[in-house]
């Protein structure tokens, strides 16, 4: 649409921008990002059920973090992202950062829950309450909260053009608040709960734990990336189901 | 562009006088829904002394984002929203206008009675002092912030469930400082701080929220 804008860039990749060349760029890259989650994921769960030894304080208990840690980190790292196509689709009118976007916002929502979820299962445990109204649940609380008005609004309008922009004013709005809703949850639970629930860890963390946490943060990226091409792809053929070449794709 | 502006506040103050039912059931809302905490969790005063500072914010939270959906939505049926886009005057002088008429309907009336019902949760003299300043320092950010979702939410189906649902996780920093300041208050804790931040909040609202709401509106007008 309004593509003549911008600048081809240095090595042609803007033509990716082209829904058709997206299309089918995503859908060859779709089974390797797939695999390579499955092979990191299986990779860190061996570290991290096998490898790993068990933590002094914790016990066993404590593995839950090889999958709480990292759906922590992508649930604020995916909003970050979100917010950054949302808006360079809102400044430079471009159909795909918005519908990327779009893609990205329910794998961000399940990271967040996913990070909830396992923290209530490893709080009950060691701090004896599933929740605690702890700083870092709250604000992940409070993030979950915002991607799920992002897809609500981004859903409550008919007009896909609409959609986009209405939600990416949102989404901007919300990445200038969430490093002060951050900040002011962490204050808030520093001043009304003291040393009641302390967040105690072993003082380092043996390195093998480090390495079935990164691997699987890696895992969780390939994840992550090809859910969102696979959404991307749903809603390309939704959008623009009126042109020929998604005709062509629907005859094979 | 003085002028444009007064003349927005002016204008708004006037339509809500000619309908002053609309204003006071918002006022109304707020001290039934204070009244009801008390009926619900027991007449204990020591606890009531407690609670009482984040009843009464969450409350000012509810009623803000209640009046929020006569912000824009009665000049956006009547074309008048349009016409104040096509004026010529900065939007975002218009739409401080509108927060600033906003905030003297419901966030300036609120603060006045939650000296009633700081009297009616046996709040001490320096914690109700507080709480009226806490509120008058923080619900200009109500509004602020509030008339972001409205405008996000313009003419949708179900916008009063959905603007709850977007404006209020960003509320979250008002009602922690708005209400930790009557704690550190009525804990013999200075509440200056807590203060300075709900200011700053305000303020840092006030220079960029009217972009945003802006940016919303050329959306939902089209």
């Amino acid at each position: 649409m309004q593509t003549q804008a911008i600048r081809p860039l240095k090595f042609g990749l803007h033509r990716f921008a082209a829904p058709p060349e997206f299309y089918r760029l995503a859908g060859r890259l779709i089974p390797w990002f797939g695999s390579a989650a499955a092979l990191l994921a299986a990779a860190a769960l061996y570290l991290g059920f096998f490898v790993a030894p068990t933590d002094f304080q914790q016990g066993e208990v404590y593995r839950i973090i090889f999958i709480h840690v990292p759906a922590a980190w992508m649930a604020m790292f995916i909003y970050a992202v979100m917010a950054f196509w949302a808006g360079f689709g809102m400044a430079f009118n471009t159909r795909m950062s918005s519908m990327w976007a779009c893609a990205m916002a329910p794998t961000g929502a399940l990271m967040a829950f996913l990070a909830l979820w396992t923290g209530a299962l490893w709080g009950r445990p060691t701090w004896g309450a599933y929740w605690a109204w702890d700083g870092r649940m709250t604000s992940t609380l409070i993030l979950l909260f915002l991607y799920i008005g992002f897809m609500a609004l981004h859903g409550a309008i008919d007009d896909p053009r609409r959609a986009d922009r209405a939600a990416g004013v949102l989404a901007l709005v919300g990445v200038v608040n969430l490093p002060i809703i951050y900040f002011s949850v962490q204050w808030w639970n520093s001043l009304h709960q003291g040393a009641s629930v302390s967040l105690t860890r072993a003082p380092s963390m043996a390195v093998t734990m480090l390495e079935a946490m990164f691997v699987m943060t890696l895992a969780f990226w390939m994840y992550s990336i090809a859910a969102s091409l696979a959404r991307a792809r749903a809603i390309l053929l939704e959008r623009e189901k009126r042109s020929s070449w998604v005709q062509a794709v629907a005859q094979g | 562009m003085i002028g444009a502006l007064l003349a927005v506040v002016r204008r708004d103050l006037l339509l809500a006088m000619r309908q002053r039912g609309d204003v006071a059931n918002v006022l109304l809302f707020f001290v039934i829904v204070v009244t009801m905490v008390p009926l619900g969790v027991g007449p204990d005063r020591d606890m009531l002394r407690l609670i009482a500072p984040g009843v009464v914010w969450v409350a000012a939270l509810l009623s803000a984002i209640l009046s929020l959906g006569r912000l824009f939505a009665l000049d956006y049926a009547d074309g008048t929203l349009e016409q104040i886009m096509l004026s010529g005057q900065p939007l975002s002088l218009a739409v401080l206008g509108k927060i600033a008429a906003h905030w003297l309907m419901t966030g300036a009336p609120i603060t006045a009675l939650s000296v009633v019902l700081a009297m009616m949760f046996d709040m001490a003299a320096a914690p109700s002092a507080t709480l009226v300043a806490s509120l008058l320092l923080g619900t200009p950010s109500l509004s602020l912030i509030g008339a972001v979702g409205a405008a996000l939410t313009l003419g949708l189906r179900g916008a009063g469930v959905l603007v709850t649902l977007l404006v209020l996780p960003l509320y979250v920093p008002v009602l922690i400082f708005g209400a930790g300041a009557v704690d550190a208050s009525a804990g013999g804790v200075s509440p200056g701080a807590h203060l300075m931040l709900l200011g700053g909040l305000s303020l840092a609202a006030a220079a960029l929220a009217p972009w945003a709401i802006g940016a919303a509106l050329r959306v939902s007008v089209e």
